[in-house]
């Protein structure tokens, strides 16, 4: 049943993907300081804010999966913050690249924008380590909910703490986005937004469909009484 | 929020007749019975304060410095009371796991939001006398005056409320995993990083060498405050779901 339309998903985010790549190639102009390397903003920025809109999502499943104690939502809460910690990757590794080439340095401690990111990331990296040492499948599925409406709460409060102890003012990439943007740059950005954000959402049905599959062979092995020939893998939470 | 409201519902729909101890009852005798068990057996706080001591000798050669100030000064302190924290945090809900206290409070006709306020405050207590043997020998060792001791204790005290609110949450949530010595600093740590900036942000003027100053003091005691107040009540309206079983 996560399957379905998963095929129109994934034709249309490849052709939204193929859109977004052409404009910021060709028809985006060039930044008049940074020049080419300015480019890496169509990529960098629309990753970030999927990947942070992706964490407060897990909460909000966090949250459903609590009240009303279905399983499902604690699996697409796990799915969306799993996604985003992957696209949270990609974005240390697109802002060190931009940093490196505009700043000359790989890594930049009074951007706060980018501080604030990596310390979002760590926390969220150990939502790994902690779901799977709880053993107990109900137990580890409400505390990674608690887990997840917790991060979700210091998301934005982490934001604030890091701009505040930044005392140079530096130019502010979304002040940008706003205010002094041209329109073909507004439109590049909004397009790669948009890509990225279909590019989050196919992957996270992709891994649900998987996960339910997986999760299906498994209660199929169990009633044909043969056990998998893996073992306990960890595919935890199970998708009904 | 709910919680109480819930469990009272539940508690009521079990059996008619039972009624609920009162929350302010059952929270002075949990915390009560923690700090009689601390006191007795001595388990967290001499530790603690050890700890502290010998780190505050290990950063003297670390940094090869004799006297602090400023953000140094900061640093060394609160990177030593987080540390020094964490091993109490780690230490919070042994005791309930292991002689079935927890199972104790989920049969009990209480609001079991109670027992996270109780462990909050019990925490707490731990960080203050922690924090009264620590911060003067800190004083001593490292910084020229007394002065900065008076301002420096508010940020203290609103810096404990946040650790005791986050760290009792963090405990209650590793303690039912298998690694929970290393779980609890490693989703600790990142979380208290926001606390921290604003911590050192207000001690370091504070702590700086011609006297204490009080440059954006107010705006950095308000974020520890807004801190303080969004985890207590996130673990107020959360806490209900890590006793159920």
């Amino acid at each position: 049943m996560y399957g379905k339309g998963l095929k129109t998903l994934s034709i249309s985010t490849a052709i939204v993907i193929a859109a977004a790549f052409v404009l910021v190639f060709f028809y985006a102009p060039l930044d008049a300081d940074q020049g080419f390397i300015q480019k890496i903003f169509y990529l960098h920025v629309p990753l970030a804010i999927v990947a942070l809109v992706g964490f407060v999502a897990g909460g909000v499943f966090a949250v459903l999966h609590l009240r009303s104690g279905d399983s499902r939502w604690d699996a697409y809460s796990y799915v969306a913050i799993h996604m985003s910690v992957i696209f949270g990757v990609a974005v240390l590794l697109t802002g060190s690249i931009w940093a490196k080439a505009s700043w000359g340095h790989w890594w930049v401690w009074d951007e706060p924008t980018l501080v604030s990111f990596l310390i979002v990331f760590l926390m969220y990296a150990t939502y790994y380590p902690f779901r799977y040492a709880i053993e107990d499948r109900q137990r580890q599925a409400r505390y990674a909910s608690v887990f997840a409406i917790v991060a979700g709460a210091f998301v934005p409060l982490n934001f604030m703490a890091v701009r505040m102890a930044e005392s140079l003012v530096h130019p502010r990439t979304f002040a940008t986005a706003e205010g002094g943007l041209p329109g073909e740059m507004m439109l590049t950005f909004l397009v790669s937004l948009a890509a990225m954000g279909l590019l989050w959402t196919t992957l996270v049905r992709f891994e649900l469909t998987a996960k339910s599959a997986s999760g299906q062979l498994k209660r199929l092995r169990r009633a044909l009484d043969a056990p998998a020939p893996g073992g306990n893998s960890r595919v935890a939470p199970e998708v009904s | 929020m709910s919680a109480s409201g819930g469990a009272a519902t539940r508690a009521e729909t079990r059996s008619p007749i039972t009624l609920l101890t009162p929350s302010s009852v059952a929270f002075r005798a949990i915390v009560g019975k923690d700090l009689r068990t601390e006191l007795r057996t001595l388990q967290s706080l001499p530790a603690m304060a050890l700890f502290a001591v010998t780190t505050f000798v290990i950063f003297r050669f670390g940094l090869d410095r004799t006297a602090l100030s400023g953000s140094l000064a900061a640093g060394v302190l609160w990177a030593t009371l987080l540390f020094a924290a964490i091993l109490g945090i780690n230490r919070l809900f042994v005791a309930e796991r292991e002689e079935g206290g927890f199972d104790a409070i989920r049969l009990a006709p209480i609001d079991r939001t109670a027992l996270f306020a109780a462990k909050a405050a019990a925490l707490l207590v731990y960080l203050v006398v922690l924090e009264a043997i620590v911060v003067p020998v800190f004083a001593i060792f490292f910084l020229d005056s007394a002065a900065a001791l008076a301002p420096l204790l508010a940020v203290l005290l609103l810096a404990d409320l946040g650790l005791a609110a986050t760290g009792t949450l963090i405990s209650a949530m590793a303690v039912h995993s298998r690694a929970r010595d290393l779980l609890a600093p490693l989703v600790l740590l990142p979380l208290v990083v926001p606390l921290m900036i604003a911590a050192t942000g207000a001690s370091e003027p504070v702590l700086d060498a011609g006297g204490p100053s009080y440059e954006r003091f107010g705006t950095w005691l308000a974020v520890l405050g807004l801190y303080d107040l969004i985890f207590l009540l996130v673990g107020y309206a959360v806490f209900d779901f890590l006793l159920e079983d």
